[in-house]
């Protein structure tokens, strides 16, 4: 497999494998160091590549794999990254500042959420995964899937809701 | 009506029900200037999924393919210019495989004797050197009474 096919096979999903990678490390270049790792390993194993029935769901789950790997080292190190560099681009119109403040109440919230819950979110409704996909990734029932995504979903609308009313009065 | 429809969706979207087409008609109405107030909540929330969409990975990835397979193909061409080196380079390629032959067997024998006697005779002439080997062994027995006087010196010196 030339350079150019392997790109042509990952350059689709690169993408995705980042922001999983950031949804779970938090950090820009830990995600992108990450990342990088991910794509070298499958271009180390590219002859195995062609057997694969779906080069993109195993790359999610490797990554998923990776990430918390990562992250336990890190806990086991005591060594906690906190990076949060989420941009505050316009600042003229108050409700843009509003908005744009819970649009980081969000990702704040996410980042709290457990690991699990975190990734189903990623990859449903941001990456917008099949739930037979995610399920697979995961290797976990679709069932259960379809639980930890309701209720991912219900606790951020009702820490939104209470950041909100927090702000109101 | 719309309205009604949005909240039906919102409902199902928050027990994981909704297919990922109902999910975009959501996030499709949350993308615009203005949503119903007691829904406002739920803004930010899709925002942030479809804004976070957008994210890409600069970073170039070095690609190498591994470095032991180059130097193995090196190697092989090393052996291969080394056999043709040798190859061109071999008395038996530079001479002429057809030496012709002597049809009667009379010539064929004088000129084997010719050959021979040149070769006998080319002997002799180095077996003739040789006998200044002799000469070399008069030479070295003189060399032996150093010894003699050697051990002579040290009684003196004892």
């Amino acid at each position: 497999m030339t350079q150019a096919e392997f790109l042509n096979i990952v350059i689709p999903f690169k993408d995705k494998i980042f922001r999983l990678a950031k949804r779970l490390l938090v950090s820009r270049e830990e995600a992108e160091d990450a990342t990088q790792e991910i794509l070298l390993k499958l271009w180390n194993n590219k002859t195995k590549i062609e057997e694969y029935k779906n080069v993109e769901a195993f790359s999610m789950t490797m990554t998923k794999n990776f990430c918390l790997d990562k992250l336990k080292s890190k806990h086991a190190q005591n060594l906690k990254i906190v990076h949060s560099n989420y941009q505050d681009k316009n600042t003229s119109l108050q409700k843009q500042i509003e908005l744009n403040d819970s649009v980081n109440w969000v990702a704040k919230i996410i980042e709290n959420l457990p690991e699990q819950q975190k990734i189903i979110i990623q990859l449903r409704d941001i990456e917008q995964y099949d739930l037979d996909e995610i399920a697979k990734m995961l290797d976990m029932k679709n069932t259960a899937v379809r639980v930890a995504l309701s209720r991912a979903r219900k606790s951020i609308r009702e820490q939104l809701t209470k950041t909100h009313s927090y702000g109101a009065k | 009506m719309e309205l009604n429809n949005i909240e039906n969706l919102l409902e199902k979207y928050e027990n994981g029900e909704t297919t990922l087409k109902e999910e975009q008609e959501l996030k499709n109405y949350f993308s615009q200037e203005t949503v119903a107030t007691h829904l406002e909540i739920y803004k930010p929330m899709f925002t942030y999924f479809t804004v976070n969409q957008k994210e890409t990975f600069t970073k170039t990835v070095p690609l190498k393919s591994k470095k032991t397979i180059s130097y193995k193909w090196i190697s092989v061409a090393a052996v291969a210019i080394l056999l043709l080196g040798i190859f061109f380079n071999t008395p038996i390629f530079q001479q002429e495989d057809d030496l012709g032959t002597f049809d009667d067997p009379m010539t064929a024998y004088n000129e084997v004797v010719k050959s021979l006697e040149l070769i006998s005779n080319s002997l002799n002439k180095g077996t003739e050197k040789l006998g200044y080997l002799d000469q070399l062994d008069a030479g070295m027995s003189k060399v032996g009474y150093l010894d003699e006087m050697e051990t002579k010196t040290k009684i003196i010196f004892k």
